[in-house]
């Protein structure tokens, strides 16, 4: 499938520039160009083998039949692997290198969650099973949902909510249906004006009006304008902890306590649960609801960008009002689903569903998986080394870069910098963008927002193992470049299969489907194919 | 596979570089009465990975397997042969492990992939454009309704029967705190679904018509008609298909005049899973694309003028606009995403056909075996690869006493509309390429045991 292939695809080369070698098919070396399947494919190729069946489906779908096939090309079986396989390759990946990024916790994917995962008796088995045919599935969420609950101090958890986000909206809709049962009105969420965007996104979605609380020059919440903005109005906070400058909210009790007191509930932002599990249990702190990210803390894949899983776990407050489906366990020691049917005598105060069917079933064995292999002796000290690495990596860039909230103590299982004293004519975005050419991920950057130029950096994984020991992975020489005083980066990026480019480009004049293989004339009708 | 502590030496040689005692010291912001001395009680502790995969197998032997016994759900889930090399490809650690595509310059593999993903999703849709995923079919049907409200300012959805129930109750769940009304309706055992009675409901104060196809009893309503009412009226007609596979046969809802087409994609690469994780589908009129939700991944060059991919239009969303993002989503279906490309990839646009005849063709002979039982009728004319069959009493007792004879045999409409008595002998049967003519023997023997 070497470019230029039989389609007349050619890897657009861009303008010949010096001192770069061009080749006739772009690639260089292993650095393997790939057209898009609407390039390389043909109509008519088919990478499955069918069973053929006699029949005629004009009499039954008639009138309901396209006039031909959906307009894309097939490839074969080899054609495919090989397609993927050579995309996979300009992907960076956890597997091939350390990934320091900030609030996402990309910890190792054991593989052995992935076999458990797929064994028929969890892979093949459908949502709407009669329930005495699904026992160990439900099993499964149960044992998950006693560890979550276990490891929180909490009294419930929903399992239903498909990520992160997703779980926020389930806290935030059991926080608006409690107010709601009490026969109170408050429109108001406060949020922290360092939390992650998907917070004020979610109680806006949830039909709440966002108001921010300032942080203090600590990089903590501000509890004296929080507890002076507290109401008759404020259904409650959403707060993260450890927050997302990587520090630890030491006065969480008395947040909650005030948040309480004024009629409210408190909502814990739950990504960076992966700094304290083991450690500290939130539901110690008056924490009312809090999602858990499985894809974060309990290494299920990050997938490029999911599935996720975010299990909300619950105060004895807020359970009532929790979604469905959920399962109870009954006295002969089998597993009940309560659904529609059950929940008016059984759960009547319950928001109702989310989602179909019963949340992320394929991430719970995953999670479930770590969570047996660690333990609780396994998930705590997996919790104090995320901390250790990450004190280790802010003091070994002591001087390096400015750690704005360095001096007011250690951090948790992220350390925040800022561009405060990079050199002229150095921007995060060069870091970041130096990393890459060294052959790592770059930490988050841009974020907090509260840190001018931020980089938030989470190294993962095993301590000094995780990178080229004993360096931790920011003190490469992009860093270090930046010390010296040498030129901005820019010219010298080649590294990756792609260069930084005008990012806002796409924005203008937004490409979003591929424009190739338009079926040409002669493609054979439908009626040719699947029909009579 | 646990992450073995750290060697006493590098935590020693860590904390000396930190300049703290123990480990205990970098825990000092936490108030001492909240930090656990030790493991959390009453948990047990690590185990190896024999023992954990002894006890996993163990959970999922007590699991039915659809592939064991002869299987007839549907319903919104799909068993459907997913190739080998969808799912070795998937596992590819360059993909697996892989972070959302934020630093597109190494992550062109996945980029690359969403862009093919949302192409592929906008021609079997019929729709102009596609996003990069949702979570799954129903949350990315509230979304669609939400963004319906978003453009034509108006916030009454008109829902039709057909509607998958649990489609139903997610955005009834929305609905009721952000105040949206929901004009909503229980399915009618009748052949032909209520495309009449949804055109009624239409007004000026609508801002959207839902409607799946084919619907959750398996009928096929005629969607050009409704979308000419609801655009007479101002109003979107949103599609939900939860079966893909049937738009290998079936006019796609865009061409059949649907503004908006949300889907599962389950069908395709993901498998059954229990109900997750699954892909949400999202297509719509290219005009709207600034307010949709979700990722969206566009083409572009880079800095020596290479085409390349990138996640584009991010003003729309929540690490951007915060509270003013069109949807809270962040992480999506990714990896889903990529499995059902890549099963689409295999397929083609003809294979994709050549599997839906396979799936009509086999529900025929699924329809025309189990209507010879007596007592039993099919509700459908038309149909894709699924049916409502009434039974002569309540279907859900049928399917138990089903599985106690080793069949899968169908969701009955008392496990979805438990509250609706006159739905109650309805039973959804579903047909697939999977579907051997043994199995179809098994089940007609066994239900005809059943019922006699």
């Amino acid at each position: 499938m070497n470019a230029p292939n039989a389609s007349g695809w050619r890897p657009e080369l861009g303008a010949p520039s010096e001192g770069k070698i061009r080749t006739a098919s772009g690639d260089r070396g292993l650095m393997l160009e790939e057209p898009l399947i609407f390039e390389l494919g043909q109509s008519g190729k088919c990478g499955v083998d069918f069973e053929e069946l006699e029949g005629d489906v004009m009499p039954s779908l008639g009138r309901h039949l396209r006039a031909a096939p959906v307009d894309l090309p097939g490839l074969t079986e080899p054609e495919t692997v090989r397609h993927y396989t050579r995309l996979s390759r300009q992907n960076y990946a956890i597997d091939l290198g350390p990934f320091p990024l900030g609030s996402c916790t990309m910890k190792h994917n054991p593989r052995l969650n992935e076999k458990m995962a797929r064994l028929p008796g969890f892979a093949d088995v459908h949502p709407l099973q009669p329930v005495s045919t699904v026992q160990g599935a439900l099993g499964a969420i149960n044992e998950l949902a006693r560890w979550l609950i276990e490891l929180t101090g909490m009294h419930g958890v929903a399992m239903t909510p498909k990520a992160g986000a997703h779980g926020e909206l389930c806290g935030l809709l059991c926080i608006k249906a409690a107010i709601e049962a009490k026969g109170e009105d408050r429109p108001v969420i406060l949020v922290p004006e360092s939390a992650h965007g998907t917070n004020p996104a979610t109680a806006a979605f949830a039909g709440f009006r966002v108001e921010n609380i300032p942080a203090t020059p600590a990089g903590r919440v501000d509890l004296a304008a929080l507890t002076g903005r507290l109401g008759p109005d404020v259904a409650g906070v959403m707060i993260t902890n450890p927050n997302t400058c990587g520090l630890f909210e030491p006065e969480m009790k008395a947040i909650s306590d005030a948040v309480h007191a004024a009629g409210g509930y408190v909502y814990c932002d739950g990504a960076n649960f992966n700094a304290i599990v083991g450690k500290v249990r939130p539901g110690d702190l008056g924490v009312d609801a809090m999602h858990i990210n499985l894809h974060k803390t309990f290494s299920t894949p990050h997938g490029g960008g999911g599935p996720g899983s975010g299990p909300v776990v619950l105060s004895e407050a807020l359970s009532p009002f929790g979604p469905l489906p959920f399962t109870a366990r009954q006295a002969d020691g089998t597993l009940r689903l309560i659904e529609e049917e059950d929940a008016p005598a059984e759960h009547p105060q319950g928001f109702g569903r989310m989602t179909a069917f019963h949340g992320q079933m394929g991430m719970f064995t995953r999670a479930l998986t770590y969570i047996l292999s660690h333990g609780a002796d396994g998930l705590r000290q997996a919790a104090e080394d995320a901390v250790l690495n990450a004190n280790y990596l802010l003091r070994s860039l002591d001087g390096v870069l400015d750690a704005p909230f360095g001096a007011s103590g250690p951090c948790m299982h992220e350390a925040l910098f800022s561009d405060d004293g990079l050199p002229e004519g150095f921007s995060t975005l060069d870091i970041a963008k130096g990393l890459i050419d060294e052959g790592f991920h770059p930490m988050t950057v841009y974020f907090p927002l509260v840190v001018h130029g931020a980089m938030l950096g989470a190294p993962p994984g095993r301590g000094r193992a995780a990178g080229p020991a004993p360096q931790p992975p920011a003190r490469g020489p992009p860093a270090g470049r930046a010390g010296a005083g040498a030129p901005a980066p820019g010219a010298a990026r080649r590294r990756p299969p792609r260069r930084r480019r005008e990012e806002r480009r796409g924005a203008r004049k937004p490409v979003l489907t591929g424009r190739g293989h338009q079926l040409p004339a002669g493609t054979p009708s439908l009626s040719e194919i699947g029909g009579s | 596979m646990r992450s073995l502590p750290l060697p006493e030496a590098d935590r020693t040689e860590m904390l000396g570089v930190i300049g703290a005692a123990s480990v205990e010291d970098l825990f000092a912001d936490v108030p001492a009465f909240a930090r656990l001395p030790g493991p959390v009680p009453g948990l047990p502790h690590h185990a190896s990975e024999m023992a954990v995969e002894r006890h996993m197998t163990a959970l999922a032997a007590r699991n039915m397997s659809a592939g064991s016994v002869p299987f007839f759900l549907g319903a919104g889930a799909y068993r459907h042969h997913v190739p080998a090399s969808v799912d070795h490809l998937i596992q590819r650690g360059e993909f697996l492990t892989a972070y959302t595509p934020y630093q597109p310059e190494i992550a062109q593999g996945t980029l690359q992939v969403l862009f093919e993903f949302q192409t592929q999703v906008a021609r079997l849709f019929g729709t102009e454009i596609a996003n990069a995923s949702m979570y799954d079919g129903s949350t990315a049907c509230w979304e669609a309704i939400a963004m319906a409200g978003r453009i034509t300012r108006r916030k009454r959805a008109v829902l039709s029967g057909g509607l998958h129930p649990h489609y139903v109750s997610t955005i009834e769940t929305m609905a009721r705190f952000t105040g949206d009304a929901i004009d909503a309706r229980l399915p009618v055992l009748e052949e032909i679904s209520d495309d009449q009675a949804i055109i009624a409901a239409i007004d000026e104060t609508t801002s959207c018509v839902v409607v799946q196809y084919p619907d959750v009893l398996g009928r096929l309503p005629d969607l050009a008609a409704i979308a000419a009412a609801a655009q007479a009226k101002g109003a979107l007609l949103i599609a939900v298909v939860t079966e893909p596979v049937a738009l290998g046969l079936l006019a796609s809802p865009g061409e059949l005049g649907a503004d908006i087409v949300v889907g599962e994609g389950q069908s395709l690469g993901v498998g059954l899973q229990f109900g997750g994780p699954y892909l949400g589908l999202f297509g719509c009129r290219e005009k709207f694309v600034r307010q949709m939700p979700g990722r969206l991944c566009g083409q572009t060059v880079d800095a020596d003028g290479k085409r390349g991919f990138v996640l584009t239009l991010s003003t729309r969303e929540q690490h951007i606009r915060r509270e003013k993002a069109t949807s809270n989503i962040c992480t999506n279906s990714g990896l889903c995403a990529l499995a059902f490309s890549i099963h689409m990839t295999l397929l083609g646009g003809e294979g994709l056909a050549r599997l839906a005849r396979i799936n009509h063709l086999r529900a025929r002979a699924l329809v025309e075996r189990l209507s010879t039982i007596p007592g039993v009728s099919c509700l459908n004319g038309a149909f894709f690869n699924e049916v409502t069959l009434i039974l002569p009493r309540d279907a859900r007792e049928v399917v138990r006493e089903l599985a106690d004879r080793q069949v899968l045999g169908g969701v009955s409409l008392g496990r979805l509309y438990p509250q609706a008595d006159a739905l109650h002998r309805g039973l959804l049967v579903t047909a697939t390429e999977c579907t051997t003519d043994e199995d179809i023997a098994r089940f007609v023997e066994a239900l005809a045991e059943v019922l006699a």
